[in-house]
């Protein structure tokens, strides 16, 4: 039921809903050219012990963009996240994400503001339902308060049947709607990666960290996954995407940052990157 | 027998409510508490030393709670960013240091000595007639809409199942439970009969009794997972026989506690405490089901499976975590008023380390993360309790001190059992075992 969930009226749907609820959300198509960049980041380090597993690190994400992060393994990129995201605080370095520094920011406070991020093995909440486990990132809800409640059950009530609706939304949108009940711990692989991106996409976020999307998925999960995430894009959702699989990142990335032990190593186009002589080294290590 | 199944209600009242906190920390938020008799004791030494001091009861024994959650809160900030197993250790010894204080800060809680004669709830009332009548139809109540959702429960449960099939594995069941309440029954008064004869040494004796249970045991496990496999619908009669009996135990039990109240003046604060103990249970039950079915409750329920997702998902993980803690200490604590009231006397040694695993056990045994479960918990503990203390004297040939490690040590040899056989406890949910994480 995953490998054929086409991309059909109620995704369609939901992007909808994305720019209609969220007005903050960046409007790409009326932006004029030179856009101010969603997230910018300068001069990250951190070391653990003697190994300085990111050093001097910068990046950057234009609005509205598709953003690929690659480098050889051990080059700094799932740190690079942690730090951007907070999981891991920063030796120095800054991080201003849509016109804000958030580099002091709890990692809780910075899903808040719009920035969430997925993990390299999918975590989904296994003992909670598919459904639960949407619902959980909804932000804002009214029901998340101790005193609300007692006091503001109506609202509550009200506000979790409109997350659930969206919610279906979205997990008809990725095929997952047969699963809705079941717990998230019983889901396959595949199907915990899309339920992580969808997880994400139901914070509303302005940007979505994602580590190794495709790592470990079938190949035809692989393009449904890549079907969604250009899916969302065009309706404006921006993406930093961790991949090693370079056909990913050549359909789809408008733009690519490439790092070697921790270091900005060259950005550019995806054909750009891969004609660099120095990413080849990297990579292939001539 | 009837001021003893009142004492026997508010034991199990009280034991619901703190497993009830303890499930809170535990089974829907995952943090390992293994200090709980702290917040009780705080609890029930806060209650009683306020009201000595003329503070009127309700507001010593609420001050009593919002001290345990202060304490809670304490204990969160110092160590909740601490792993899980940290927690554990620190709590135990938050737990043993508040014995010892009260233990040896005599001017404050007399250490050693304890506190007697301090007011009692209720004990100087003398309702009237219809006072008495409205407590009954409370009482009532809450156990009529105990019954009417275990009915729900029960009929979803069986909806699935064909008749035919139910009444045979219904059929099967009871004999199952009949002949085995008939050997351990038998087995108790034969027994009983060779001890008092005094004819065999007590060693043998024992080795025999222990040989006996053991092979009864085993013999009705295997038999257990033998009927599961070959029979459809076994669990379901099963589980059906099993809430008929115990549904019927209750109605027993009801029966002794509504005449209870209705002849109030015998016993004035017990059964007065009964009421409040009953009414309690009820109320945080109901609140807590509330909670914990609310998006407050997920955002728990997710830092239970994982923590980190919750933080990526915007979730406050360290306030959340604080408050569960503050208010499974909030429940406990309020317990710890009901016990104090209960005793009437607060030694520190009520509020030793194995309080807390007595809690445990009760939510282990009910199955972590289902308040029902903790509620059902509590009753099968107090059930166990009473039952041995009343004839494992006469069967088993031990001395009195020996015969409370004696059932202490069963109970574990019946958790054991229960780990192997059902996992997840007894209303606890079987798939979730076999999740992966």
């Amino acid at each position: 039921m995953v490998d054929n969930a086409p991309l059909d009226g109620k995704g369609e749907k939901v992007a909808a809903r994305i720019q209609s609820m969220d007005e903050t959300l960046p409007s790409v198509a009326s932006t004029p050219a030179p856009a101010p960049s969603l997230l910018v980041a300068q001069g990250l380090c951190k070391s653990f012990g003697g190994i300085r597993a990111v050093e001097n690190a910068s990046i950057e994400v234009r609005p509205g963009s598709i953003t690929g992060l690659i480098g050889p393994n051990g080059a700094g990129k799932t740190t690079l996240f942690n730090l951007l995201s907070n999981f891991i605080r920063a030796d120095t370095g800054t991080v201003v994400f849509d016109g804000e520094p958030i580099q002091h920011l709890p990692p809780h406070q910075i899903a808040q503001q719009g920035l969430v991020r997925t993990f390299q093995v999918a975590r989904v909440l296994s003992r909670l339902s598919v459904m639960e486990n949407m619902l959980l990132a909804a932000q804002r809800q009214t029901g998340e308060n101790f005193w609300n409640v007692w006091l503001k059950p109506r609202q509550s009530a009200r506000e979790e049947r409109q997350q659930r609706e969206y919610a279906s939304e979205i997990l008809e949108s990725v095929g997952l709607t047969p699963m809705a009940q079941a717990y998230a711990g019983a889901l396959s692989g595949g199907q915990r990666k899309l339920l992580e991106i969808a997880r994400a996409m139901m914070v509303r976020p302005k940007l979505i960290l994602l580590d190794e999307p495709a790592a470990g998925v079938n190949p035809t999960l692989i393009n449904q996954i890549c079907e969604h995430i250009q899916y969302w894009n065009r309706e404006g959702m921006t993406f930093l995407i961790i991949e090693h699989n370079m056909d990913v990142i050549m359909s789809l990335c408008d733009r690519v940052w490439v790092l070697a032990e921790g270091r900005n190593l060259a950005t550019g186009t995806p054909a750009e990157v891969q004609r660099d002589p120095q990413v080849l080294e990297a990579y292939l290590g001539q | 027998m009837q001021g003893f199944i009142v004492s026997l209600v508010i034991f199990t009242s009280i034991f619901a409510i703190f497993g009830l906190g303890l499930n809170l920390q535990w089974g829907f938020t995952g943090l390992i508490n293994f200090g709980h008799v702290a917040f009780m004791a705080v609890g029930a030494y806060a209650t009683v030393l306020l009201s000595l001091n003329g503070v009127p009861l309700i507001l010593a024994a609420l001050v009593g709670g919002g001290l345990a959650a202060l304490l809670g809160l304490l204990i969160g900030l110092s160590t909740l960013r601490l792993r899980a197993d940290y927690l554990a250790i620190v709590t135990i010894g938050v737990s043993e240091m508040v014995r010892l204080v009260a233990l040896n800060e005599e001017w404050l809680t007399r250490g050693s000595f304890g506190i007697q004669r301090f007011p009692l709830p209720l004990a100087n009332f003398s309702p009237t007639l219809l006072t008495r009548l409205v407590m009954i139809l409370l009482v009532a109540g809450v156990v009529a809409l105990g019954y009417w959702r275990l009915w729900k429960w029960l009929r979803q449960q069986v909806k699935q199942a064909p008749q035919s099939v139910l009444t045979r594995a219904s059929l099967a069941a009871l004999g199952y439970l009949t002949s085995l309440s008939l050997l351990l029954y038998g087995g108790g008064v034969a027994a009983r009969q060779l001890k008092a004869a005094n004819v065999l040494p007590p060693w043998l004796l024992g080795v025999g009794l222990l040989g006996g249970l053991a092979a009864i045991i085993g013999l009705y496990v295997w038999l257990a997972q033998r009927m599961s496999s070959k029979m459809s619908g076994w669990s379901t009669g099963l589980l059906l026989v099993f809430t008929g009996v115990l549904a019927l135990l209750g109605f027993w039990i009801l029966g002794y506690a509504l005449s209870a109240i209705y002849n109030y003046d015998s016993n004035p604060s017990k059964t007065g405490l009964m009421v409040i103990s009953v009414l309690l249970v009820a109320l945080t039950y109901w609140g807590l089901e509330r909670l914990v079915n609310s998006p407050w409750g997920r955002i728990l329920k997710a830092i239970r499976e994982d923590e980190e997702v919750a933080k990526a998902l915007g979730k406050n993980v360290f306030w959340y975590k604080l408050q569960s803690l503050m208010l499974g200490g909030l429940i406990a604590g309020i317990a710890g008023a009901l016990y104090a009231w209960q005793l009437t006397t607060v030694y520190p040694d009520n509020f030793q380390p194995l309080v807390t695993f007595n809690g445990w056990t009760i939510v282990v045994l009910g199955g972590a993360g289902s308040n029902a479960g903790t509620l059902l918990g509590s009753a099968i503990f107090w059930a166990y309790q009473t039952v041995t203390r009343f004839i494992l004297g006469d069967i088993v040939p031990l001395d009195d001190a020996r015969l409370g490690a004696f059932r202490i040590m069963v109970i574990g040899l019946l958790l054991m059992v229960l780990m192997i056989w059902r996992p997840q406890g007894i209303l606890g949910r079987k798939e979730e075992l076999t999740l992966g994480r």
